[in-house]
């Protein structure tokens, strides 16, 4: 127990990280047979020796082993009973265990509610008809002060069976010198039933006029309030559904090759570089890499892109997406705690706990809240007493109870947890992962919007895009030759070129004589034939004729492409193009934050053609070429002089910097992991639609929160002065304390309701 | 008159009590610090540390209210489930002297770490 306690305390101070991989993995045994403080030293020094552990201690008290190391459960196991003892492996709680667990407790304590609930206002609500009739609710005669007697000790009753929590919590955290709303709900119905039993058994205390008892008071309040816990406990449930639906994506199960043979094991024994098999339609149970098969694989659950994504060896694929048609082995790379779908749904669970600053100050009132209600009822009481009319006594029990009920804080302290919790799920749903409320909040503000070029707006790999025949005329053949000739060499082009022929499935020929010529490009022979490929300076000092073909080439470059000049045996082939291809909706995207009147601006290393090429083509007029990494940092500080609040959008190692400058920081999932950590905000599909669905749930969540702040304060702050009778003078209206129970069961319903009202909503469609 | 009197000493309690009052610092030996969280109290609320050194605290929580579920410790940005009946270490990072307030997520559930 205890390793696995610490391990979920380590996580509560560790950063979110996707990059730290914990290759070791913690298990742990229960051990049998285990007698003496002896035999501990033994079972340690068995577990020590199989091959793959690191640590293994073992707790005599609990009999149990706790193990870390790269290895299976049953070679401990097997060492265990070699040693001669018994082991058995006992499971890590998963996150489902524990959801199940809540929803088991969250359900016994609402069926109490509403039982405590039901006697409550078995009690109170036939009092209430009765006195809202007319009946008659003073004590004058004997039998009415017998008859009120037998109520008063139902009442009492109630107040032990109903509502005792509120009073063991007031009286609990009176010791403690703290407040809170049990003793807000304590204090007034204990109040109103302690009156009430002064008018039956002392009634010569009270002035006649005031001999009225408010025994209906007491238990209707404590019905009503016991109701409106049960129904939000009810209406808190839906809140988490984004993280219940993260969690139901963990598979339970994995099929495993060990020793060549396909076994099906819990998910907890799968090892790190375990060989996994996925068959159609199954999910996937954790992250790695395809050795083997070809599939498409459905990731619409992490990234909310609704096209299948297709995979084949070298891909990378996730835990928790579902593999649809074809059948694949992986090994496994990430298990555990560590697998993408693990570390989203932490990252969620505490963006949804994080508050945003806008619901700090409701936070401080809410702190000093009870005690200021309590000195306002104290107060009003006073004022009744010197200037009510009579009777004075009744008055004055009366608006203090009143105050003391309808003042709950609840509501000013749900308002903002209940829709941040809704709003991080709601674009968790849409593939928007916000690490906390203070992003949230100041995506809603964002004025100036910066794009790193490279692998955010554009693909990040550059593709042929074009080739264009000069003297020969297959194009499948210049492309076969050209890869073969460039299949030996590094450069970052040379790459997309064999790519493009590997998609064509074109077969390479192997290459003699081959040679790079550094700053101009590469030569060599294929199948008998001399080849040349590179720049037009290649050309030129081979003595190519390239001159027809000049306008074609500087063409290309003006749409972002860079020509490379092919020639077999000293005639120009063709001119092949190569460039970074834009993602098919950046365009989109980028309109999209522009129409929500956000200055964006692109920054690229690359030169200045390329850079405006691609500004033009996606409809961006403020752009940077040449950037070096350093200096996109300081475009954000630049801009940020300039008043305007920044968003950061970039994929690589070099964006770091200005990703963690910026105000708010966008990662491209897709990117790399150090870009991801420096960022607030991760997009976990590619598209830049991302950053729109995330600015229009942060600002669909701040609009939420306000709506609930506003109508938490309006509620205590009309609330109070009603309570306590500043309108009666007026139009001598005065608030019934059963009212003020009912609004204050309400009133945080009404929160919890409105914050859920946010998971209907839509980001815009695209 | 009396009655006005009696009034403002309530009041005048009310404040001393939850305000002015303070409780003396709880403080265990480092490693064993329990938190039980019953009744819309922490028990203890008060709890004292040294400075310059990681913090575990253990929480327990015994009280059904969904409102005690989650501790909230704003200033190291942690926020935390805590599972019913069942302990919960909770690690804090090294912090500066000072005082630093946990609390329910609705606030009303409130201690101090005090760290010196």
């Amino acid at each position: 127990m205890e390793s696995n306690l610490n391990k979920d305390g380590d996580h509560a101070s560790d950063k979110d990280s996707w990059g730290v991989k914990n290759t070791d993995v913690t298990q742990e045994l229960l051990i049998e047979g285990a007698s003496c403080g002896s035999c501990v030293a033994k079972i340690e020094g068995a577990l020590r020796a199989v091959v793959g552990v690191d640590t293994a201690e073992m707790n005599f008290a609990q009999r149990t082993a706790s193990v870390t190391g790269n290895v299976s459960s049953e070679q401990l196991i097997k060492a265990v009973e070699r040693a001669g003892y018994n082991a058995k492996t006992r499971k890590n709680e998963s996150d489902e265990d524990v959801l199940e667990e809540k929803e088991q407790a969250d359900l016994s304590y609402y069926k109490r509610l509403m039982r405590e609930m039901t006697i409550a206002l078995i009690l109170g609500v036939p009092l209430m008809v009765y006195s809202v009739i007319g009946g008659e609710m003073t004590v004058t005669t004997s039998t009415e002060r017998m008859a009120w007697l037998i109520v008063g000790l139902m009442t009492l009753g109630v107040m032990v069976f109903s509502g005792k929590h509120f009073f063991i919590g007031a009286w609990k955290s009176l010791l403690n010198h703290s407040a809170n709303m049990d003793t807000l709900i304590a204090l007034g119905t204990g109040t109103a039933w302690f009156y009430s039993m002064v008018v039956v058994f002392f009634p010569s205390v009270v002035p006649d006029m005031a001999r009225h008892v408010y025994f209906e008071a007491t238990a209707m309040i404590i019905g009503l309030i016991d109701l409106g816990l049960a129904l939000e406990l009810k209406a808190r449930g839906k809140t988490s559904a984004a993280i219940k639906r993260l969690i139901g994506l963990q598979v339970k199960t994995a099929r495993v090759i060990r020793d060549g043979e396909e076994i099906d094991i819990g998910i907890e024994q799968v090892l790190l570089s375990d060989l996994v098999r996925i068959r159609p339609g199954e999910k996937i149970p954790v992250d790695g890499v395809v050795l083997e098969g070809h599939t498409a694989v459905d990731e619409s659950m992490l990234t909310g892109e609704p096209m299948p994504v297709e995979k084949t060896k070298g891909d990378r694929i996730t835990g928790g997406t579902i593999n649809k048609s074809g059948s694949v082995v992986f090994k496994a790379t990430r298990i555990g705690k560590d697998t993408a779908l693990a570390q989203i749904i932490t990252m969620v669970k505490r963006a949804q706990n994080s508050k945003p600053p806008i619901g700090r100050l409701a936070d401080v009132i809410a702190g000093y809240f009870v005690p200021v209600v309590m000195i306002i009822a104290v107060t009003s009481a006073l004022v009744w007493l010197n200037f009510g009319p009579a009777p004075a006594v009744a008055y004055a029990m009366v608006s203090a109870t009143t105050v003391l009920i309808i003042a709950c804080p609840c509501a000013l302290g749900l308002a903002t947890p209940m829709s941040v919790m809704v709003g991080v799920g709601k674009a968790a749903e849409a593939g928007v992962l916000i690490r906390n409320g203070e992003a949230l909040q100041t995506c809603s503000k964002i004025t100036a919007m910066i794009l790193d070029k490279t692998g955010t707006i554009t693909v990040g790999s550059p593709k042929v895009t074009k080739i264009h025949l000069a003297n020969a005329t297959d194009e499948d053949d210049v492309l076969q030759k050209a890869a073969s000739l460039e299949a030996g060499s590094e450069h970052p082009l040379a790459q997309s070129i064999v790519e493009s022929a590997k998609e064509r499935d074109l077969k390479l020929e192997s290459v003699e004589k081959f040679n790079a010529i550094a700053g101009r490009g590469v030569e060599g022979m294929v199948e008998g034939k001399h080849l040349l490929f590179g720049n037009e300076k290649l050309m030129r000092e081979q003595g190519v004729e390239i001159s027809r073909y000049i306008d074609v080439a500087q063409g290309m470059a003006e749409q972002a492409q860079t020509p490379m000049y092919f020639s077999v045996n000293g005639s120009l082939a063709a001119i092949i193009a190569v460039a970074d291809p834009i993602k098919e909706d950046s365009i989109s995207a980028i309109r999209r934050l522009q129409k929500n009147n956000i200055r964006v601006i692109m920054l690229t290393g690359d030169n200045r053609a390329t850079a405006k090429a691609v500004a033009d083509k996606v409809g961006i007029t403020e752009f940077f070429a040449e950037v070096l990494p350093e200096d996109k940092a300081k475009k954000v500080a630049e801009l940020q002089m300039q008043d305007e609040i920044v968003g950061m959008t970039g994929d690589g190692i070099n964006d770091a910097p200005a990703l963690a400058l910026a105000n708010v920081g966008f990662a491209i999932g897709t990117g790399t992991d150090v870009a991801i950590e420096s960022a607030d905000i991760t997009l976990m599909r590619g598209s830049l639609h991302g950053l729109a669905d995330a600015i229009a749930v942060s600002k669909a969540t701040l609009r939420n929160i306000k709506q609930n702040l506003f109508g938490a304060f309006v509620y205590n702050v009309a609330g109070v002065p009603f309570a306590a009778g500043v309108l009666y003078p007026f139009f001598g209206l005065l608030l019934s304390p059963v009212i003020a129970g009912a609004a204050m069961a309400f009133s945080s319903l009404t929160v919890v309701t409105n914050a859920n009202r946010l998971r209907l909503f839509k980001a815009e469609e695209h | 008159m009396l009655i006005n009197i009696l009034g403002l000493l309530l009041i005048a309690l009310i404040v001393w009590w939850f305000w002015l009052y303070k409780p003396s610092d709880i403080s265990l030996s480092e490693d064993s610090i329990v938190v039980t969280v019953e009744n819309g109290i922490y028990q203890p609320s008060r709890i004292k540390v040294s400075a310059g050194q990681p913090i575990t605290l253990t929480f327990i929580r015994k009280d059904a209210s969904p409102c005690a579920a989650t501790v909230i410790f704003p200033d190291a940005e942690i926020s935390e489930e805590l599972p019913l009946n069942k302990a919960k270490v909770i690690v804090l990072p090294t912090m500066q002297p000072g005082e630093y307030s946990f609390t329910c997520q609705m606030q009303m559930y409130r201690g101090t770490l005090v760290v010196d």
